[in-house]
């Protein structure tokens, strides 16, 4: 008995630590706008630049953990993600714009600047209730939700996967970026929309906003990090691995794949937009180059270079390889590309589980 | 035992031209044990394919009672009662033997359901008790993929057997078993079968006599020759194509 024993106790030894790790790392995180106020000549003060830069991070991670659902355990490989990022950024930079009322360069009461300018004499009906908070945090969720439903119901049904559906997607994206680009989209065309002023009612440009947001993007990240710890150990989790190993013996159980992939690529697809919703009060700009291709391949070699089907993984992924993104593009901005490609090819090549894989040690 | 009746009619299948099916006829009775068996390329596995949804009769009617299976997918035929073991043994390596098993028992099959489904004592001991059956209840939290072959076989089996199917399609279940799995395989088939229809598409004829049930012999898509092993390895046709090479 005690040598059947030992081998069980020894990973969840492991969990417990894991536990521990993640616990410290969100204190820290937590820690970080609170370290932010102290003078600026303190050992333990944290610039500016440094919240800010991790408040971003923050959003990338929830892309990455959305990217995980889908492609790490569905087997959904999405090169697509980054438009379901952009969209829940437009539906809350929409609502961002209609709280800057009067505020304008222009001064209009209702409509945003880039409208006037544009000769719009009254708002198209699509930007109806988006000076509602509740509304728009709807249409956040929603309107990436619902493009995953069409797109995903289409390709899900007529069984195109693999490769075929990463196609699909980045054309997807890049069909959008170039929608977005157009003027009479209403949505801001190339400028997109900025020169955000508040939102609920604090204004943006503040520190404790910033704290705000940052702590909300916090809040998300680990809520959608325990939603898809909660999912994946369920029954449908595992359903959803048998998909991504073998799709058609699922069928044959019973399993109506096309629903399941479905439900998981929709849930993705959401997580995605609350975090473009919570990345552009941050960055105070969104406009359709959030929509530009490499950005959703990016989020790919996060998930990759952190370890695909794990979720520590995939925020491991989004926070050390846009560490080094920040660091490179100041350091040495020509090489950054190549470093991306290069760590893609490493990873797949040499370290097929990622980072976390290196952690782990040998697989059981 | 519900008493469906799988009925197979004038089934053609043609792929760029090639006829993989030709005009097939089969009945199988509820309840009944039956051996399909043929020379390679024979039909079996296509017929197989017809059954399950896998591929679209060009012609002909497939029907189990009365649901009329070229109109339905493979998870709708699957929920109708049909189950399949595949000749490759297929089963998710990701998961344990113990969580292939419970994918595999019959339950609500939607996402939801999915993620509400908790572990009943009842589900718990069936499972338990099938891997009993099969031999891998020390293999319980290992993962399917560091099986070996005979156990990846065994697991399917008894995938199978946790879908509680009404027709049971087992493609070459032996391959790669020791004598003695053979034997209790065989054992198992026969015992399964009464309480539900199973047809079992084999090459070793040993396994098919021990079977013991009526024998159907396939031919480029045909149906060549159907009665008991002796009687169809008297038949001259079927030594032509089949026995005598």
């Amino acid at each position: 008995m005690s040598v059947t024993a030992l081998p069980a106790a020894a990973p969840s030894r492991l969990r417990l630590g894991l536990r521990a790790v993640l616990v410290g790392a969100v204190l820290v995180l937590a820690a970080m706008p609170v370290l932010n106020q102290l003078p600026s000549d303190h050992a333990l003060h944290v610039s500016d630049f440094l919240v800010s830069v991790t408040g971003k991070w923050i959003c990338y991670a929830i892309l990455a953990l959305s990217l995980d659902l889908a492609w790490g355990y569905a087997g959904i490989l999405s090169l697509g993600h980054g438009a379901f990022f952009a969209l829940g950024g437009y539906a809350m930079g929409m609502h961002l714009m209609r709280l800057i009322g009067p505020r304008g360069v222009y001064g209009h009461p209702v409509l945003p600047d880039f409208m006037v300018f544009l000769g719009y004499q009254e708002l198209p009906w699509y930007w109806l209730g988006f000076d509602s908070f509740a509304f728009a945090m709807l249409m956040v969720l929603v309107v990436p939700g619902l493009l995953a439903f069409v797109l995903g119901f289409l390709c899900f049904r007529s069984r195109i996967t693999g490769v075929y559906f990463s196609i699909i997607t980045q054309a997807m994206t890049y069909a959008l970026m170039l929608a977005f680009f157009r003027n009479d989209m209403g949505f801001g065309g190339n400028n997109g929309f900025t020169d955000f002023k508040e939102l609920l009612g604090m204004p943006l440009n503040t520190s404790s906003a910033r704290a705000a947001l940052f702590y909300a993007s916090l809040v998300a990240l680990v809520g959608c990090y325990l939603v898809c710890r909660w999912l994946t150990a369920t029954k449908y989790g595992r359903v959803l691995t048998a998909i991504r190993d073998a799709e058609s013996r699922v069928r044959f159980l019973g399993y109506s794949v096309t629903q399941h992939k479905l439900f998981a690529f929709v849930l993705s697809a959401m997580m995605a937009g609350l975090a473009g919703a919570l990345y552009v009060p941050q960055v105070g700009i969104i406009n359709p180059g959030e929509f530009s291709p490499g950005n959703s391949i990016e989020a790919v070699v996060w998930v990759a270079v952190g370890g695909r089907g794990t979720l520590v993984g995939a925020v491991l992924g989004a926070f050390s390889v846009n560490g080094l993104k920040t660091w490179l593009t100041s350091a040495a901005p020509d090489l950054w590309l190549f470093v991306l490609g290069g760590l893609f090819v490493l990873v797949t090549l040499f370290l097929p589980r990622g980072l976390i894989g290196l952690l782990q040690g040998r697989p059981k | 035992m519900k008493g469906r009746r799988l009925y197979l009619d004038g089934v053609s299948v043609v792929f760029d031209g090639f006829r993989a099916l030709n005009n097939l006829a089969l009945i199988v009775e509820p309840g009944e044990l039956r051996a399909v068996i043929g020379p390679n390329g024979a039909g079996k596995t296509t017929m197989m394919d017809v059954i399950t949804g896998k591929t679209r009769p060009t012609e002909g009617i497939v029907s189990f009672g009365d649901a009329d299976l070229t109109r339905m997918d493979e998870a709708a035929i699957a929920n109708l009662g049909i189950g399949r073991k595949f000749q490759k043994p297929t089963v998710f390596d990701a998961l344990t033997v113990f969580e292939n098993l419970e994918l595999a028992l019959k339950a609500p099959r939607g996402p939801i359901a999915c993620i509400r489904w908790a572990l009943t004592g009842e589900a718990k001991s069936r499972i338990e008790a099938t891997m009993q059956e099969i031999g891998l209840t020390e293999r319980a939290q290992d993962k399917a993929g560091i099986l070996s072959h005979g156990q990846r076989q065994w697991l399917e089996i008894g995938m199978l057997l946790m879908q509680d199917p009404d027709l049971m399609l087992v493609d070459e279940p032996v391959a790669g078993m020791t004598d003695a799995e053979t034997e209790h395989t065989a054992a198992l088939l026969v015992r399964i079968a009464g309480r539900r229809s199973v047809v079992v598409v084999e090459h070793d004829l040993e396994f098919v006599r021990a079977l013991n049930c009526r024998v159907t012999v396939l031919a480029e898509g045909s149906l060549l020759s159907e009665g008991s092993i002796d009687h169809v390895q008297n038949d001259e046709r079927v030594i032509e194509v089949y026995l005598g090479r």
